[in-house]
């Protein structure tokens, strides 16, 4: 599971950094770099377009996992690159983004866009496969989630849209009901699709979201 | 009007629906002609609820239209818009104004329409939605609250009888019933074949199906659907007797085939009654109905 992100445009990346005209850059070894948003490649790639709007980059780092706690001992080792800038572009999910506020001071800037949690099926395709509704229903639907394949999220099979398996939204895309049918078809387990779904609770984890477990 | 829609439903006679679109804006000067064309012809008049996600004036304002001027409407509620709370008070709304039918759907996907970057809501699917009408109907809201003064409504949904796969649609079809829907309102049937078998399998459950009808105003727009519209199968035959109308008399050949269709439907006891979509051209559903034999239908 990763988070899938998109880099922001160039535009937005100095509107951000208006006023701000030392930049230090983070990169993410783990799922930014596998996405091509965020590994050492496009961090040095976004080094040389800040300099390019004529920024002065104090330094980078690529972060081996920019959202765990490694991230304050790798802020740490670099302290003088980081104390001389203006602010922090981080090139990471926003995961990331936020640990490395949580041990800065300084401004800290968003590179990407995080769009979806999701897995990589084939080179460079990824798909969205978990929208942590708090109430896991892939038991009923053979394993395929509902919540996130649906473009509407519908609990209680496919709408009208659907056409010859595909979706409405888009005909590339594979209809979520029209699989799931299938294979519960497979299983034999057909009465489950048969059976009411009732309104999911909204409210299982009150925002902002917080467990504690013990 | 005679009968209330539920009572047409229940009088075994074939009962005939059809349906406006609100504007786009306040000016309801064309919404109130079709209105005031349709409320004497038809057993009841369907309002969509902002069709294709295109945003317009309310579904619920051309019902109370309707009311307003003697008709009988059908509110079509989608789930796309409105959370628990919106959809609840809206039927409440709806109940106190004399507004007894309402048809359930899901509701088109927000993309396919003109505010691309608006939230979709879809808190409940139809089959949801026509349980929620059941419990207020019991007095008590979706909460479990009890409700100062409930509701009662003949509550509908639709099914795709040409949906490719078919199987899942039929699935749902079914547990709308189950849900309490009272009438089904098919998308549109062109192949009578194909309907009169799905009629087949409809017949064993407790509801009333009305056949979708959608008038053709060209051989281009029955392509059209054919191509684009999911479950919808315009036969060849009906595409090359309206590509060989002779020119500007498409129009009057796609009434001659919505008319022969429906009195086909009605001789043969296919299904309950028709739901007649005219799409823009609502002042020839009179004349739909008088090229199937079925005039002053509610005198």
């Amino acid at each position: 599971m990763k988070s899938i992100t998109r880099q922001k445009s160039l535009e937005e990346v100095e509107h951000q950094l208006e006023g701000l005209e030392r930049v230090y850059i983070i990169g993410c070894g783990t799922c930014a770099t596998m996405t091509r948003t965020g590994g050492r490649e496009e961090v040095l790639d976004m080094k040389e377009r800040l300099q390019e709007m004529g920024k002065m980059v104090t330094g980078w780092t690529v972060i081996p996992t920019a959202c765990d706690d490694m991230t304050e001992a790798s802020l740490n080792e670099n302290t003088g690159f980081i104390q001389s800038a203006d602010c922090i572009l981080v090139m990471s999910c926003a995961l990331g983004v936020q640990k490395v506020g949580s041990y800065i001071s300084k401004p800290v800037i968003p590179a990407l866009d995080t769009l979806f949690i999701g897995v990589e099926d084939g080179p460079g395709y990824f798909h969205e496969v978990c929208d942590q509704c708090g109430h896991c229903v892939l038991g009923y639907t053979a394993g395929i989630c509902p919540i996130t394949a649906c473009h509407k999220g519908l609990l209680n099979g496919p709408c009208g849209g659907t056409n010859n398996g595909k979706c409405e939204v888009d005909k590339e895309k594979d209809c979520a009901w029209t699989l799931i049918y299938q294979r519960l078809n497979e299983q034999g387990r057909l009465d489950l699709m048969r059976k009411y779904q009732p309104v999911k609770n909204s409210q299982i984890v009150l925002r902002p979201r917080v467990t504690i477990i013990s | 009007m005679a009968q209330s829609f539920k009572e047409a439903l229940n009088s075994g006679k074939f009962v005939v629906t059809s349906e406006i679109g609100p504007p786009k804006g306040t000016n309801i000067e064309n919404m109130r002609h079709h209105i005031d064309i349709l409320k004497d012809k038809v057993d009841a008049i369907n309002v969509t609820d902002h069709q294709s996600s295109v945003m317009r004036f309310p579904s619920i304002g051309g019902c109370l239209e309707i009311k307003e001027h003697g008709g009988e409407p059908i509110l079509q509620m989608t789930c796309r818009d409105r959370n628990q709370l919106a959809l609840q008070a809206e039927l409440l709304l709806a109940y106190t104004r004399g507004i007894r039918n309402v048809l359930c759907l899901t509701g088109d996907a927000v993309p396919v329409g003109d505010h691309k970057e608006a939230k979709g809501v879809f808190e409940l699917d139809s089959v949801q939605l026509l349980r929620a009408i059941r419990q207020m109907e019991s007095g008590k809201d979706m909460g479990g609250n009890d409700l100062d003064g409930s509701v009662e409504f003949c509550a509908g949904a639709i099914v795709t009888p040409e949906a490719n796969p078919i199987e899942p649609q039929l699935i749902k079809f079914e547990k709308k019933i189950e849900a309490g829907a009272e009438f089904i309102q098919t998308q549109a049937i062109y192949d009578l074949d194909n309907f009169a078998k799905f009629m087949d399998y409809a017949r064993q459950y407790p509801v009333k199906i009305l056949a979708g009808i959608v008038l053709l105003v060209s051989a281009r727009m029955a392509k059209y659907m054919n191509e684009n519209v999911p479950g919808i199968f315009v036969p060849q035959h009906l595409i090359d007797e309206m590509a060989e109308a002779p020119k500007g008399e498409a129009l009057n050949k796609g009434i001659e085939i919505a008319g022969r269709m429906i009195a086909e439907l009605k001789k043969y006891s296919i299904c309950d009654g028709v739901h007649i979509m005219a799409i823009g051209r609502e002042e020839v559903v009179p004349d739909i109905l008088a090229a199937a034999g079925i005039d002053n239908h509610n005198k």
